[in-house]
């Protein structure tokens, strides 16, 4: 069903059918001396054969059960107009091989920014009234912004003023000889996306969490672990943290679907060579098969993440019990 | 009405919510004014006109304000029509109906670099002969340089840079640099520069008038573009269409899906299943990746694209969370009571339980905004906004693909990126300010 949303993909491949056979019998020479008439029957029956050849002709259930296994075996046709880096017009491979920047790039972000917002969370919610802890509670409003927003603020002043980091891009021209020169230079271009993804993101969920451990740190059980004399820092590990993991996870989630959304834009801005940079071009370039992919592409992704995040809840909270 | 002044007055006592009002009611009076000073059509009109209503535009230039804040002054760019001051036209008829016209263009110039090109757009009336005219150039130091000679069509543009005679006798260097040049073969003459038009008409009620148009380096209030238009237009239409989106999104999205939980939540059973199911298949949808399907294979319209992303937003996790109050409200015993007198379902769920929320409902709405805002800005960054709105996410895509950061005209992409940031904060602190005004339990954290 997601990849036939509803028969919608139909009527889009119908249309592009139509489009693409109708464009090619007034290209062809051979029937320019023809009369109208004649050739819009051509370009019926050739249209007839091509939907039957991509067996549109049979009924909607059958063919979405056919959809839906191709889409699970990741045979996404082939692309129009797109190649991939060798040449080929696989959309699959097209795709796949955009997967691993797109992967580095998403990654090492969201794994920054969960890590330092926690700890900053942390920190704020000991000192819970602070002017820092005041501070983020106002700039909190600027994650309405979304990453590609503060990409352009960040190539204005890191690129275009200071000259000290890369427009965008992934390594420089031409790449370096050496493996750790090469890790270096992508290092030094992952640095304006990766901020502007942490940045669109980290004030709110600084503030989301540190109120979770405030209402937390009120507890009875705190209470009665402060009064026991327990250092800080075991109260903090073992009596608030665990507690609000499940729900912190549960909210770095929600965070990272709307995340994925933003980074299609935020590639685009950098040139990063991911699946957002693809699906940006794709939509340039008309190429149905390859957009249609790559939301197949997002939709895994995303249900990757969810099933992943079932574990790892497993995981943290013994509460938790597979099957019960 | 008791409620709302409390509300009001209580809301006066954050400062975020204050500046978030402020900004709200500047970005209203802005869209109003919009609509106001360039009627919907004309904005499309002047949005989607090329060099026939732009032509007295240069490209790429920087608002004019920035010269009051740098050392070198770049040339502002002005028109001077028929009876502006600076023109003067003497007409001193001759032998044999002819009759020779002298126009006189005079204008001050004193900026450090030179314009972008002079154009003089002519206008003559004749019915055979046509009127003969010399242009000559005088400047501030004293020299007479002859620009061209030649006959004037009905409708001409002349192209002072692109004559490539002049070029000749100035030696090879480009006309703007050779004309304003002074000594020193660096810097222009300041002072006041003269262009004489003079015309010769060999008819009896023959005419000859021209325009006279100087496109410097910087322009108006915003700038101009690629295709020479007056950013004014879209920098202002963009607010109304920010907030329509954006308003209407969030209020669509927040009141439907407070409905169809109340719906849920009410008569539980399959619906309420069927409802969480959706939810939850929704939630692992692609968002952005359908929005954009959508907009490449059905319609780029900005409203189709808003009724997608109401539909698409309506099954998220606010479903969820409004589902488990009304599941505790529809216990209460008001609504026992209402039952117990035969209320009708549709009157309790939406007389009963719905305005219960409405505290939950006003900031959601309001935080809501900006997400909105900056989705449709989104779009128009990857090329699939409306191809026939100007707004503020469609300027910001132009000025990427024409690489404005690259090429140092940060004003194309910092103005638009402004005003979305000052929507967003504003929309967004007036959200946070609400949400601890009608959430008490906030509002010591």
């Amino acid at each position: 069903m997601i990849a036939n949303m509803g028969g919608y993909v139909d009527t889009i491949m119908r249309s592009e059918i139509r489009e693409r056979i109708t464009q090619s019998v007034l290209a062809n020479k051979a029937y320019q001396d023809m009369p109208p008439e004649t050739r819009k029957k051509i370009a019926e029956d050739l249209i007839l054969v091509e939907e039957k050849r991509l067996k549109l002709d049979t009924p909607v259930a059958i063919r979405s059960f056919n959809y839906l296994t191709n889409a699970l075996r990741l045979e996404l046709g082939r692309a129009q107009n797109m190649t991939s880096d060798n040449g080929s017009r696989t959309v699959r491979l097209i795709l796949l091989e955009r997967l691993p920047a797109t992967l580095l790039l998403m990654g090492s972000s969201q794994l920054f920014l969960f890590f330092s917002s926690i700890y900053f969370a942390l920190s704020l919610s000991r000192n819970y009234g602070s002017w820092l802890d005041r501070l983020v509670i106002s700039l909190s409003p600027t994650s309405a912004a979304p990453s590609w927003f503060y990409g352009i603020f960040l190539i204005l002043i890191f690129s275009a003023v200071l000259k000290l980091l890369p427009f965008g891009g992934m390594v420089d021209a031409p790449p370096p000889d050496t493996k750790f020169g090469y890790a270096m230079s992508v290092l030094k271009h992952l640095i304006l996306p990766g901020a502007s993804l942490v940045v669109s993101a980290f004030f709110i969920s600084i503030y989301n969490w540190r109120t979770f451990f405030l209402i937390y740190s009120s507890e009875d059980y705190v209470e009665m672990a402060k009064a026991k004399g327990l250092p800080a820092r075991d109260i903090e590990r073992q009596y608030i943290l665990r507690p609000t993991l499940p729900n912190i996870i549960t909210n770095f989630a929600l965070l990272l679907i709307s995340l994925w959304t933003g980074a299609i834009v935020t590639e685009t801005i950098f040139l990063w060579p991911g699946l957002g940079i693809t699906l940006y071009r794709a939509v340039g370039l008309f190429d149905i098969p390859v957009i249609v992919g790559s939301t197949i592409i997002f939709a895994y992704l995303l249900a990757i993440t969810v099933f992943l995040l079932d574990f790892v809840y497993a995981l943290v909270d013994p509460r938790v019990k597979v099957g019960a | 009405m008791n409620q709302m002044k409390k509300t009001f007055q209580e809301m006066l006592r954050y400062p975020s919510a204050i500046a978030g009002l402020l900004t709200v009611a500047f970005l209203v009076g802005l869209a109003i004014y919009a609509m106001v000073a360039i009627p919907y059509s004309q904005a499309l009109i002047l949005w989607r006109g090329g060099e026939d209503i732009w032509y007295q535009n240069p490209k790429f230039a920087a608002p004019a304000w920035f010269n009051n804040f740098t050392k070198l002054k770049q040339p502002v760019s002005f028109v001077m029509k028929e009876s502006d001051p600076g023109i003067e036209k003497v007409v001193v008829p001759g032998d044999q109906n002819t009759s020779r016209i002298t126009i006189t263009y005079s204008f001050d110039f004193s900026y450090d670099a030179f314009p972008q090109e002079i154009l003089l757009y002519f206008d003559a009336k004749y019915k055979e002969k046509q009127p003969f005219a010399s242009i000559y150039w005088l400047t501030p130091d004293g020299r007479e340089i002859r620009i061209a000679d030649f006959g004037v069509d009905s409708k001409q543009t002349f192209r002072v840079s692109q004559d490539e005679k002049l070029i000749r006798r100035l030696g090879g260097v480009a006309p703007m640099e050779g004309l304003f040049v002074g000594e020193d073969g660096q810097t222009p003459v300041k002072g006041v520069y003269k262009l004489v038009v003079e015309g010769v008409t060999f008819e009896e009620g023959s005419d000859l008038n021209a325009e006279f148009v100087f496109h410097g380096n910087v322009y108006g209030l915003f700038g101009t573009d690629h295709q020479r238009r007056d950013l004014l237009v879209p920098m202002l239409w963009g607010a109304p269409v920010a907030l329509a989106f954006g308003l209407i999104a969030s209020l669509g999205t927040s009141v439907l899906t407070m409905i169809i939980a109340a719906m849920g939540a009410w008569y539980g059973g399959w619906v309420d299943e069927l409802i969480q199911r959706i939810t939850e298949v929704n939630l692992v949808l692609p968002f952005f990746s359908i929005l954009v399907m959508v907009g490449t294979f059905y319609s780029r319209s900005t409203w189709v694209i808003l009724g997608v992303t109401v539909l698409l937003s309506i099954f998220t996790g606010g479903i969820k969370a409004y589902r488990s109050i009304f599941i505790q409200v529809k216990e209460s015993t008001y609504i026992e009571a209402a039952r117990a007198y035969g209320t009708g379902a549709g009157r309790i769920i939406f007389v009963y339980m719905i305005p219960r929320m409405i505290p939950l409902l006003i900031p959601g709405v309001v935080s809501s905004v900006p997400a909105f805002v900056f989705l449709e800005a989104t779009l128009a960054v990857l090329g699939l906004g409306d191809p026939v709105l100007p707004t503020w996410g469609r300027l910001i895509n132009d000025a990427s693909v024409n690489g404005a950061l690259y090429k140092g005209l940060y004003y194309w992409i910092m103005s638009p990126a402004i005003l979305l940031m000052v929507s967003g904060l504003g929309f967004a602190m007036l959200g946070f300010a609400l949400d601890r005004i009608f959430n008490p339990k906030l509002r010591d954290l």
